[in-house]
């Protein structure tokens, strides 16, 4: 079980977190780029072995979402949120 | 009655003498044993059956190692697969054998051993084939009768889980462990120390060593004591660190803890540092027969006399390739033992092992060639290692020892590497992967003065002091050469006695191209089980790297897995409410609704809801369609509230619906409420449901039952990740509204019964719109939404004044003939008016314009989730499974997924069959189905292709009640 640092609530069990699945490049303007742009944006999910950038939502303490890098590999978190301790 | 008992010494209590039975045989030991040590006392030396030969097993080890004797216990303490060594003595304890049947004097199994030549390694894989493993698997599971799981959880005490935090958790409370832990605590650090056995001292218990001039249990017993006064130190005996999990994550699996109630604690520690002190474990030797009872690993003869006041034999023979059997055999002597020869594989003794036993014949250069005698050793043929004549010794006990293995197993569950020792012939610690040290014989410092002095230094640096005074200690040099298997002798050469794998079978998984040591141990089993090989595997890769030529180095370990040692389900379940793994959420009204006769059962998101309120005598269908009638000819009232019910506030609350619904909500007036629908942004339906406009900056939105908590997350997610400038707040509120729903013709007349401050007319309080005010004198928000498809008002209160307001509607509706209507019947209404449901007419598959929604779909709006998505997949696409209403033809019950097929015939499928109920409206069974082409298929006949029959079934538009609308807006 990971040790997810929470800005708001400090270290806390995985438990209390729900997975957000990676984070993908910002929401294009569907009116502005292509068809095959917008599929690509909606269904091509960053997988890294090693280091990946992903969510975790705090759901069963603070109700934040946080951003965090975790290693694939490994399960180390290589770089926590911006507001952690 | 004959025994093998000391007079007098060990750690056990002669005046405690305890009751035990073993195979059907009432027996005696004393408090302090293990079920093991209490057998050997009793000259109880058969007492097992090896697994696929069913071959006579005696005792091997005296700990977590042992890989034969696995029992079964029955009564208070009833679980399975044990070995007999880690078993307490206690009195009244009921044990016998696994893996032999009647007994494992007489085993009809044993016949295995005859056609033993016949089974060898993949056997199975390569016999049970035909038409599937599995339809062998449970006969052959059976012949090789592990124990059975208990029938049920033991009626007395419980178990728990207990989460806790330390600075520093170590792992083994023997010599190293406890130098750390006591220099660590007397630091302040939050010290967790947890051994496995049932008093703390590790090696030290077994042994005859002195520390500081006086016997070393002295010493343990004075740290021991330390430690309990240190209110920083948390000390766990008979608890087994069983699993190293990311982030310094570790399971402890702590049995019959300080609490008579309970039976085991599983703690769950998240530790600062980690120090793994968990000792070594003694190899095997591997030679022909080297599984006869009373072959016994060195180090277990030792514990049995030192420990346990036993006597394994009368006689002995010591095999050995290494220094450390050579106190053994001085132990044994010490004890009455008369030791018949020292057997050394090496040529070179080194002198300060030799002197420990000046007295015994020491045959350097000679190697066990194999055991004799069947059901007990009686002697041991012998042979100069490298050729030559062989000779014959006669004992009763061989206690042979390979070798050290240090305990890696945690250290390689935290993913710490392994290097492989040249000069110890193990693997041993090497770069860490977490914050974890490992120490003494884990480490591969085997003397006691290194494991203590390795002990202080890992708990002062943990706690960044200086290093403390070591105590002074005398121990032998370790000094070892390998010997992975003895090369003569034709008999069977067991590498894994507990699988019974041979020397045999590993070469057979060469020749046959299993060359990785992780697909030797697939192929042969060796290194699984009980006891996962922790005797034999080095055994295995040496014998794999003899065979090919290869240096161990280059072959590595099989990978290291928890548990460590097996832990009952039970303590990872710990302490659960009922068989459910999460709790129940109820509404205020269940205590109602069961006194009420309700038949209660989970409809969605773990909410128990009532199905239906059937009267004495009526059977499932009468109460439906008693209650149907009811809300089309009446009045009925239902619970709402578990409908997912949120609060958004912030001046971009428009903004951010218009985004998330695929219709415009922003246009909505205050005072007003509007149905909609929500996409994904790949354009699959996730919810529906009504947003209520309370004020210019202050919504609610309700959500499905079902997926009220998604719905929670997706909100939250876009608010937080892409629109965090955005002036959005939103609070669940489901359990802080809830309401009652009266429903029927009749509705109005109740409300009015009811009194209320609101002007319910149809102009004043229109279909979709809402009010505040107070119902019955209760204050409450009156909502004009319809899931019936009749008259409905959705009185919504505070939950605490759910159960009074609904006392007061059944007071007032009783004139008016009101009952209490549970989910079938809403099931049946709401597909009669061809109301969606999320998970049966929306799956995967479908759009909004397939299920007839297309109106909802936004064209004015040039952005919003899912609206690009749908485009896309409807771009070309034709055939698609559209939303109809079916009559089946004759009348009949079509099951719910029941697929719909051209003709009837065996094709492919061009819909299924999403509902289908009993209409009172129209006497009759109507349905609901998902049709190829289905908005342009009116009136004609398709089929349902079930099992046994096909069904016929006109297709009809998908609202077969009221389809103007004009009684919901009444
Ligand atoms: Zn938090």
């Amino acid at each position: 079980m990971m040790n997810i640092p929470c800005p708001f609530c400090g270290s806390r069990n995985e438990a209390e977190f729900a997975f957000g699945g990676p984070v993908k490049p910002d929401r294009p303007d569907p009116n502005t780029v292509s068809e095959g742009e917008w599929v690509a944006y909606l269904t091509q999910v960053p997988n890294p072995l090693g280091p990946v950038q992903e969510r975790w939502w705090h759901v069963k303490g603070c109700g934040m979402w946080l951003t965090i890098w975790r290693d694939t590999r490994t399960h180390d978190i290589v770089e926590g949120p911006a507001d952690a301790e | 009655m004959p025994s093998n008992r000391m007079d007098t010494g060990g750690r056990i209590d002669r005046d405690r003498p305890l009751n035990f039975t073993f195979n059907g045989r009432r027996l005696q030991g004393f408090a302090g044993d293990t079920l093991a040590s209490a057998l050997l006392a009793n000259r109880v030396r058969l007492t097992a059956r090896s697994f696929k030969y069913h071959r006579p097993r005696g005792i091997i080890g005296a700990g977590v190692e042992e890989p034969s004797t696995l029992v079964e216990l029955l009564g208070d303490d009833a679980s399975g697969n044990r070995p007999a060594t880690t078993v307490p003595l206690r009195d009244g304890l009921i044990a016998k054998s696994v893996n032999c049947w009647p007994s494992p004097g007489f085993d009809l199994g044993a016949i295995n051993q005859l056609i033993g030549r016949f089974i060898p390694a993949g056997f199975y894989y390569k016999t049970f084939k035909w038409p599937g493993w599995h339809l062998y698997e449970p006969t052959i599971r059976k012949a090789a009768g592990l124990a059975a799981a208990p029938a049920a959880p033991p009626e007395q005490g419980h178990f728990e889980n207990r989460f806790a935090h330390c600075d520093l958790l170590i792992a083994g409370a023997g010599p190293a462990g406890l130098m750390a832990a006591s220099t660590a605590g007397r630091a302040g650090l939050r010290v967790m120390i947890a051994d496995e056995a049932t008093e703390a001292g590790g090696s030290l218990l077994n042994r005859r060593l002195t520390i500081g001039g006086t016997p070393a249990l002295g010493w343990v017993k004075a740290v021991v004591d330390e430690l309990a006064t240190l209110p920083n130190v948390t000390h766990l005996q008979n608890a087994t660190v069983w699993a190293y999990r990311e982030h310094n994550y570790l399971m402890v699996n702590e049995r019959a803890p300080d609490n008579p109630s309970l039976l085991e604690r599983n703690w769950r520690v998240r530790a600062g540092q980690v120090i793994c002190a968990t000792g070594a474990i003694e190899r095997m030797l591997v030679f022909g027969n080297n599984d006869r009872p009373g072959v016994m690993l060195a180090s277990a003869a030792q514990t049995y006399v030192n420990r346990y006041g036993v006597r394994p034999g009368q006689r002995a023979v010591v095999f050995t390739n290494n220094n450390s059997a050579y106190a053994v055999a001085a132990d044994l002597t010490a004890a009455g033992i008369t030791v018949a020869a020292i057997i050394d594989s090496r040529t070179d003794v080194p002198e300060e092992a030799r002197t420990l036993v000046e007295d015994v014949d020491v045959l350097a250069g000679h190697v066990v060639t194999g055991a004799r005698g069947a059901r007990q050793v009686r002697g041991v043929t012998i042979a100069p290692v490298d050729g030559g004549a062989s000779r014959q010794i006669t004992c009763d006990l061989l206690a042979h020892s390979g070798g050290w293995n240090p305990a890696v197993h945690l250290w390689s569950q935290s993913r710490g590497n392994l290097r492989y020792d040249d000069t110890l012939t193990s693997f041993l610690p090497d770069q860490a992967a977490q914050d974890a040290t490992s120490v003494g014989a884990t480490n591969g410092q085997m003397t006691l003065a290194d494991a203590l002095g390795s002990g202080a230094r890992a708990g002062a640096d943990a706690a960044g002091i200086t290093m403390p005074d070591i105590p002074t200690s005398a121990d032998l040099i370790y000094a070892v050469t390998p010997l992975w298997r003895v090369e003569q002798g034709r008999d069977k050469a067991f590498l894994d006695i507990q699988n019974d794998v041979t020397v045999d079978d590993v070469h057979l998984a060469l020749r046959e191209g299993y060359d990785n040591v992780e697909h030797v141990k697939r192929y042969t089993t060796g290194g699984m089980g009980i006891d996962q090989g922790k005797t034999g595997n080095i055994n295995i890769i040496g014998t794999v790297a003899m065979q090919q030529g290869a240096p161990l180095e280059e072959l590595g370990t099989t990978t290291f897995r928890s548990p460590y040692t097996p832990v009952s389900f039970g303590a990872i379940g710990g302490l659960r409410e009922d068989s459910v793994v999460l709790p129940y959420r109820h509404t205020p009204l269940t205590a109602w609704n069961i006194k009420n006769g309700a038949f209660m059962y989970e409809s969605g998101a773990r909410w128990r809801r009532p199905g239906y309120f059937p009267q004495p005598g009526e059977s499932f269908q009468e109460t439906v369609n008693r209650e149907c009638r009811i809300v089309r000819n009446g009045v009925g009232v239902y619970d709402g509230s578990p409908l997912g019910t949120f609060e958004f506030k912030g001046r971009d609350v428009g903004r951010f619906l218009d985004h998330i619904y695929t219709n415009i909500m922003s246009t909505l007036k205050p005072g007003h409420g509007r149905y909609g629908l929500m996409l994904s942004d790949d354009g699959l339906i996730i919810d529906d449901g009504v947003a209520l406009r309370l004020s210019e900056h202050r919504w609610i939105v309700s959500t499905s039952t079902g997926h009220a908590d998604a719905m929670n997350s997706h909100f939250e997610e876009l608010l937080q990740t892409q629109f965090p400038d955005w002036n959005v707040f939103v609070t669940t509120v489901t359990s802080q509204w809830n309401n009652a729903t009266i429903c029927g013709p009749l509705a109005r007349d109740v409300m009015q019964a009811l009194g209320t401050d609101i002007d319910i007319s149809p102009a004043a309080l229109p279909f979709m719109g809402f009010a505040d005010g107070h119902v019955a004198g209760i204050p409450a928000r009156l909502v004009r939404v319809s899931f019936t498809g009749e008259l409905s008002f959705e009185v919504n209160v505070a939950p605490r004044h759910l159960p009074a307001l609904w006392d007061k509607i059944m007071t007032a509706g009783a004139p008016f003939g009101i009952a209490p209507i549970g989910s079938e019947a809403n099931h049946v209404l709401r597909v009669e008016k061809g109301f969606l449901s999320l998970g049966h007419e929306v799956d995967g598959t479908v759009d909004p314009y397939d299920l007839g929604l297309g109106w909802a779909m936004s064209k004015k709006k040039t952005d919003y989730l899912g609206k690009h998505a749908v485009a896309i997949r409807r771009s070309g696409t034709t055939n698609r499974r559209e939303l109809v209403g079916i009559l089946p033809e004759p009348d009949q019950m079509i099951p719910e997924g029941a697929p719909l097929t051209p003709g009837g015939e065996r094709k492919p499928t061009e819909g299924l069959v999403t509902a289908c109920v009993y209409s009172t409206v129209h006497d009759r069974w109507v349905g609901l189905a998902l049709l190829e082409n289905g908005h342009s298929r009116h009136g004609e006949t398709v089929r349902a292709r079930l099992k046994d029959k096909v069904i016929a079934a006109r297709v009809t538009p998908p609202i077969h009640y009221d389809a103007a609308g004009e009684r919901l807006r009444s």
